[in-house]
């Protein structure tokens, strides 16, 4: 994916940078929120990173608002050191599509950013999701693993339809928090980690080779390999 | 001005109307009689007239006088307008009087006026006593203005002194209140309330800052002293890597506890009411049930919930979350295998009663007090992993909705009483 970084801290840029272009992505960066703009109005990004508070008069609200108004939907994910809440629905209702607060694990600024930048994907219909041989049926409701039904809970469900929709990429616990449960506050404990090996528990018993993967430091994901 | 238009003015007003009114009555009278009976009419006036201020003069075409007690037709009679002025020679004093020209339209020539010698000493008078009424009225102002404004000073002074005080960094300043009750004492206690008010902030964030130095220099300095054994003794890079992984995750749980000081600071700030919306509490509370009753089912807990139906109130939704996850957490925490923990949330009234019963060692009474101050930890929970946080985010969760929490005994008089901490909200 091409993804453009703007970020006004050195440090913080530097590693993101590494970061994503190790994970084979490629990367602008712009310092300020003006160049931030310019280029993003001016090139075609599949993401972009701001910080929130940016120097050069215009900050990261700004710079969505203004993209926004010109109908430009790229996706966007804020990076704030502001922990405020309602700065989170601030920068949200500004146009942004993800926030995330400093310091933040690498793997979870990865994680989303590669969500953001596969998402329309999951916006086009569908009815079934597929994943080696597990099988999910949107309509009916149904899990079937290698042609046998796998009795799975409403929630259950909802976790895994959110890991196949992201099939090959790494979902946080807090995007789970997030996306299956439509809560925003840090869980602390491992109560996400007990509903997925449950899942897990359920998917793989009496299969060799298991789905969900746990992604050391980060989170999970399922894939056929 | 308006004083002095009405009193002064009104004299020459005056003056003028009994002209117009004497001057119409002798036309009236030549129109109705002969010439002759306008010389009598003249003459009777002027016999009749003890103040000795009426002034006549008729003459024929030709100039002779016929009556009258001017000697001659002043030249400004032959002005434009009717109404002259003339200076008076009298009896051998100066004078003054105000003539009006009537033409009788025959060729006779009738002067009709007033000697206001008399009318300008009283408006002399008159002038001089207003002018003097000002000056004794403006000097008056002038005194109770300065007396007002030295009294307001004496009454304020207190309250800006006091001011100053606090501004120079002294909080302990109040401003000393009299015992009149006024506006000045009013504003004098609001001033106070506001300081105390200011006073207590400051103290919880010193209180803040104390725990923050004590709770978090702790676990930094413990994540220092593991990072830099590695780096003087790792034996290989196996070892290493174990301790800057190690490292990272002290500097997480350090950025939790950081991000859970600064969310309880913001929420006691009352900083957080942009989120506030009318919502249903009993689908949060199941959620919450739900997300929490795979963790004790893993270790081999209970987790019953007993909801009412709808649990209406205004509030934030995900802070509510939060602080019955905290309760959640805690309760889990202490229960046994095999213990129960319940979640409870009725409607009483017009108050949403959100229990959270847990089947472990309980608290004792004294700890319950300190229970919800930041980093507090009662000694018995010195052991379990925790950062002395979670009651504090609920109690300030609580504040903000306006509610409130209580402790208290799960099963009074046992040996394991357990803990049942009681959130009371007002429901919508």
């Amino acid at each position: 994916m091409r993804i453009l970084l703007v970020e006004d801290d050195a440090e913080v840029a530097r590693f993101v940078r590494k970061g994503l272009m190790e994970a084979g992505h490629t990367v602008e960066h712009a310092v300020n929120g003006r160049d931030g703009l310019f280029m993003a109005a001016s090139e075609q990004f599949d993401v972009l990173v701001l910080d929130r508070m940016l120097p050069g008069g215009v900050d990261g609200v700004r710079l969505v608002e203004t993209l926004r108004g010109q109908g430009n939907r790229t996706p966007v994910l804020f990076l704030s050191a502001l922990n405020a809440v309602d700065e989170r629905v601030k920068g949200l209702k500004a146009g942004g599509d993800d926030y995330l607060t400093k310091p933040f694990a690498f793997a979870e600024l990865l994680a989303r950013v590669e969500a953001l930048g596969r998402r329309p994907a999951a916006e086009v219909p569908t009815t079934r999701l597929k994943v080696a041989d597990l099988e999910l049926d949107l309509l009916s409701r149904t899990v079937t693993r290698g042609g046998k039904k796998i009795d799975v809970q409403p929630r259950e469900f909802r976790l895994l339809e959110h890991l196949m929709r992201h099939a090959g990429q790494v979902v946080t616990r807090t995007m789970l928090l997030e996306k299956v449960w439509d809560y925003h506050f840090d869980p602390q404990t491992n109560v996400i980690d007990v509903h997925v090996s449950r899942l897990r528990h359920k998917l793989d018993k009496g299969f060799e080779k298991p789905l969900i993967h746990t992604v050391r430091n980060a989170g999970y994901m399922i894939r056929a390999d | 001005m308006v004083l002095w238009w009405n009193t002064a003015g009104a004299l020459d007003r005056q003056v003028e109307a009994a002209i117009r009114a004497d001057a119409t009555a002798l036309q009236e009278r030549r129109r109705a009689g002969d010439i002759a009976a306008l010389v009598a009419a003249v003459e009777d006036r002027l016999a009749v007239d003890v103040q000795n201020e009426a002034l006549y003069l008729l003459l024929t075409a030709e100039g002779r006088r016929l009556a009258g007690n001017l000697s001659t037709w002043p030249t400004e009679a032959n002005a434009e307008s009717p109404w002259i002025r003339i200076p008076l020679q009298r009896d051998g004093a100066v004078s003054e009087a105000r003539l009006l020209r009537v033409d009788l339209g025959d060729g006779h020539r009738l002067l009709v006026g007033r000697d206001v010698a008399e009318k300008l000493r009283l408006r002399g008078l008159l002038s001089e006593g207003i002018a003097w009424a000002a000056s004794a009225s403006a000097a008056l102002a002038v005194l109770g203005a300065w007396l007002l404004r030295r009294a307001l000073e004496n009454r304020l002074r207190p309250i800006y002194r006091t001011a100053a005080a606090i501004g120079t960094g002294d909080l302990t300043r109040r401003v000393p209140l009299s015992e009149r009750g006024d506006e000045f004492d009013k504003l004098g206690a609001t001033m106070n309330a506001m300081l105390d008010r200011i006073a207590q902030l400051m103290e919880g964030v010193r209180g803040v800052s104390d725990a923050i130095a004590h709770d978090l220099r702790t676990p930094i300095a413990r994540a220092r002293a593991k990072l830099e054994e590695a780096l003087v003794s790792a034996q290989d890079e196996e070892a290493l890597r174990a301790a800057v992984e190690q490292g990272i995750a002290d500097l997480d749980g350090i950025a939790r506890v950081f991000k859970a000081v600064l969310r309880i600071a913001e929420v006691e700030a009352g900083a957080r009411r942009a989120a506030f919306a009318p919502i249903d509490l009993a689908p949060v509370l199941t959620d919450m049930a739900e997300l929490y009753g795979a963790s004790a089912e893993a270790q081999d807990q209970h987790l019953e919930a007993e909801l009412d139906e709808t649990l209406p109130l205004v509030g934030d939704r995900d802070l509510l979350a939060q602080a019955v996850v905290n309760l959640l957490d805690n309760a889990l925490k202490f229960t046994p295998e095999g213990g129960t923990v319940r979640l409870a949330a009725h409607r009483l009234d017009d108050v949403l009663e959100i229990a959270v019963a847990d089947d472990g060692p309980g608290m004792p009474p004294a700890d319950r007090q300190r229970a919800g101050e930041r980093f507090f930890r009662a000694d018995s929970a010195r052991t379990t992993p925790g950062s002395g946080l979670g009651l504090s985010l609920v109690r300030a969760v609580a504040t903000l909705h306006g509610g409130e929490v209580a402790l208290s005994d799960t099963h009074p008089g046992a040996e394991r009483p357990g803990l049942t901490v009681t959130l009371r909200l007002p429901a919508s």
